[in-house]
């Protein structure tokens, strides 16, 4: 049996990968991912874990010696943030069209310049294109469980894509939190041994990564796409697996008290802990808020998320980074898209909070839900506004 | 004895009237008429035989050998990216480390080689290739110079010779061609105190596959150094790559020697050294250069064999003389 423990998101994290019987961990520190490899590294030192601890010079070589290792037939882990993101960024494309099934937990943190070592989602924002699973954590005890079933999920041969774990840096990196924690044969009976179907072997010799022509780059790209797409069901099959061993569930879109709301706030990760105090806080004033969080970024599961905001007047889609794009945040401007291509047409507000470590408080949400109603209400232009901004 | 020395206690050498038949790159790959540069990727494979697991840097290597549907390789290969090579076969190395020991695999024999273009090496993978060296994997890293960035049309690299022409570094009115001097990377690998390291040619075929053979026997990681020449981006004919690499040897401009254990040992001792404008009249990428240019570049060119000769001296080791090693040649 698990056990219920007070950790350390990180050294929970770390714990989670061990039990996971990972084979081959590259890492490179940078803050404020490096509780993670660090705890992974003593329990190699220790014993307690079997597995190769690669002390890389680079994230660049993280993700390489990561990409090396599991073409070779291992399971691997690694762990970045923001500027180190950046480097390995090349790499990661590399890693999802090779179709290899590595897990990286990314301690979401905002990129230079200035220089800012604390929380928001541009890294995770940049990853969106490179062909990864993402899924975002909201509190410790999800980043333990989506770590497993990232596992489970990229080495799905049905699959076999890498999978990122999104978990904000500091504000769950950092803290210490009661976290259930299975066993090892929990996690046995979850996750299966992995079994690389190719694999670099001189036994039965492979080419990987060759060169494709513009005769084969497209249908390598379609391919690719196709499997992304297909991933979804096999994302949600895995959680739904996951609530029958531990009871806990997870959708790719999750609602909180959304029951006809008219205007429905939209965030990622564990600011969604603070909007639910928030809409807490509206519902008891008698107003129709309620909260969408979106538990999975790639694939963007569009139609479960259109689904659940149909039905509202009016939507406030918080991101946590910028686009530079057509007044609008990264998230929104996919929110806006996916409504369309749907045909509905909630009236959409856009903010941008919370970045690099500014605190997103409870009264912002109420700011951001009242304007929200207030621009609905008064016809305004739909748009966006950088919250809290001192002039 | 050290780890080098001691894993080469029973080392023996291709024998020249049986080499071994294994062709691990096949043929019918597509590198251009008459490249050096395939000729010694072939005696490096030869060398290795087929329990080999090959990272590839992006460069002329890899595009030739494996344009999709097609691959030249008949042992595992795997292309990532350009300046990774390194740290590529450093996880595939400590995936079979692992793998072997957890006893998921029964594979302790597997021999890991990495090898990138000197663009790959000297300069965007230098960094990845220096990690990989410290860390102590157990792989051979090989670099095939051919002096510049041929894939992508002949840009200079900081391999580049001196006075050389490139696209980028053009000789005008303002510049002789490549300002700076070339990069040692051999040396620099030297300097991580790895077990071995070795420069090689493919006009040397023995000496080359030996060198090989040792750098799979000694356990950690090894360095080779291998001339390529490049009828494309040096200008010279396509019948000359052998020549022209012989050339570089017989005139102290690449010359050819071993660190075993940190003791250097020259391959062949160049009694009677033929002057660098010989080697540099076959070329046209130096057609350029008047006889003060030369006379410089010649100066330098018997500096540096002192200073690689005074090393070899002080570890004591025995120099091999040019006649014996042409017998085995």
């Amino acid at each position: 049996m698990g056990k219920r423990v007070g950790m350390e998101v990180s050294i929970a994290a770390a714990e989670v990968v061990g039990l996971c019987d990972v084979d081959v961990i590259a890492a490179y520190p940078i803050t404020p991912q490096t509780h993670i490899v660090e705890h992974l590294s003593e329990l190699v030192a220790d014993g307690h874990l079997d597995a190769e601890f690669v002390p890389v010079e680079s994230e660049h070589s993280a993700m390489s010696t990561c990409v090396g290792a599991a073409a070779a037939g291992a399971r691997t882990f690694t762990s970045t943030s923001s500027q180190g993101y950046a480097l390995m960024a090349e790499i990661c494309y590399i890693a999802s069209s090779l179709r290899l099934p590595i897990v990286m937990a990314v301690a979401n943190r905002a990129l230079s310049a200035p220089i800012n070592i604390w929380n928001d989602h541009s890294d995770m924002m940049m990853a969106r294109d490179t062909g990864w699973i993402q899924t975002v954590a909201e509190n410790g005890q999800e980043v333990v469980d989506l770590l497993l079933h990232a596992y489970r999920v990229a080495e799905d041969p049905r699959v076999l894509l890498p999978v990122m774990v999104n978990l904000d840096g500091f504000t769950l990196t950092h803290m210490i939190e009661p976290i259930w924690l299975p066993d090892k044969d929990e996690v046995q009976r979850y996750l299966p041994p992995y079994k690389p179907q190719i694999r670099l072997d001189p036994r039965n010799p492979m080419t990987f990564g060759p060169v494709g022509m513009p005769e084969v780059y497209t249908e390598a790209k379609k391919a690719q796409d196709e499997a992304m797409n297909g991933a979804l069901p096999v994302i949600v099959e895995a959680w739904q697996e996951f609530e029958k061993q531990f009871g806990r569930s997870y959708h790719p879109v999750e609602t909180y008290k959304t029951e006809g709301a008219e205007i429905l706030l939209l965030t990622v990760g564990s600011v969604s802990e603070t909007a639910m105090t928030a809409v807490d806080k509206m519902r008891a004033q008698g107003r129709n808020v309620g909260l969408v969080r979106l538990r999975l970024w790639r694939p963007f599961p569009a139609k479960e998320l259109v689904n659940v905001l149909k039905t509202a007047k009016a939507v406030a889609v918080v991101d946590r980074a910028m686009a530079f794009s057509t007044r609008s945040g990264p998230l929104c401007t996919e929110v806006k898209a996916a409504l369309y291509d749907h045909g509905v047409s909630p009236y959409v507000q856009n903010y941008i909070a919370g970045l690099g470590g500014r605190d997103v408080t409870v009264e912002d949400f109420e700011m951001m839900a009242a304007k929200t109603s207030d621009g609905l209400a008064k016809g305004l232009p739909m748009g966006y506004e950088i919250v809290n901004v001192r002039e | 004895m050290g780890i080098a020395a001691e894993a080469l206690k029973d080392f023996k050498g291709f024998n020249p009237k049986k080499l071994p038949e294994v062709e691990p790159l096949s043929p019918g790959h597509r590198a251009c008429q008459g490249c050096g540069e395939i000729l010694a990727l072939r005696q490096v494979l030869k060398a290795l035989g087929e329990n080999v697991i090959v990272a590839s840097a992006t460069g002329c290597m890899e595009i030739v050998t494996s344009p999709f549907p097609q691959t030249a390789w008949r042992v595992p290969w795997i292309h990532v990216a350009f300046e990774n090579a390194a740290a590529v076969i450093s996880g595939v190395e400590s995936a079979y480390k692992a793998l072997n020991r957890k006893g998921r695999i029964n594979q302790p024999d597997v021999v890991f080689l990495a090898y990138g273009g000197d663009g790959g090496t000297a300069d965007i993978g230098l960094q990845a290739l220096s990690g990989a060296l410290e860390r102590g994997h157990n792989f051979i890293y090989v670099c095939l110079d051919n002096e510049a960035y041929m894939n992508t049309g002949i840009q200079r690299s900081s391999s580049t010779p001196y006075g050389a022409m490139t696209t980028t570094s053009p000789p005008g009115k303002k510049s002789i061609g490549q300002r700076t001097w070339k990069k040692n990377v051999a040396y620099i690998a030297a300097a991580h105190g790895i077990p071995y390291v070795a420069t090689a040619s493919p006009a040397f075929a023995l000496d080359l596959m030996n060198k090989v053979k040792k750098a799979a026997m000694i356990p950690g990681p090894a360095y080779l150094h291998i001339y390529s020449p490049c009828p494309t981006g040096w200008r010279h004919e396509t019948d000359l790559a052998i020549e022209v690499a012989r050339l570089a040897v017989q005139s102290k401009v690449f010359p050819l020697y071993e660190v075993i254990d940190g003791k250097w040992i020259l391959s062949r001792k160049i009694a009677k050294p033929k002057p660098v404008s010989e080697y540099f009249k076959v070329q046209r990428r130096f057609r350029h250069l008047t006889e003060k240019d030369i006379e410089e570049i010649q100066r330098r060119v018997d500096e540096e064999y002192e200073e690689l000769l005074r090393r070899c001296a002080m570890s004591g080791e025995p120099e091999k003389k040019e006649a014996e090693e042409a017998k085995e040649d």
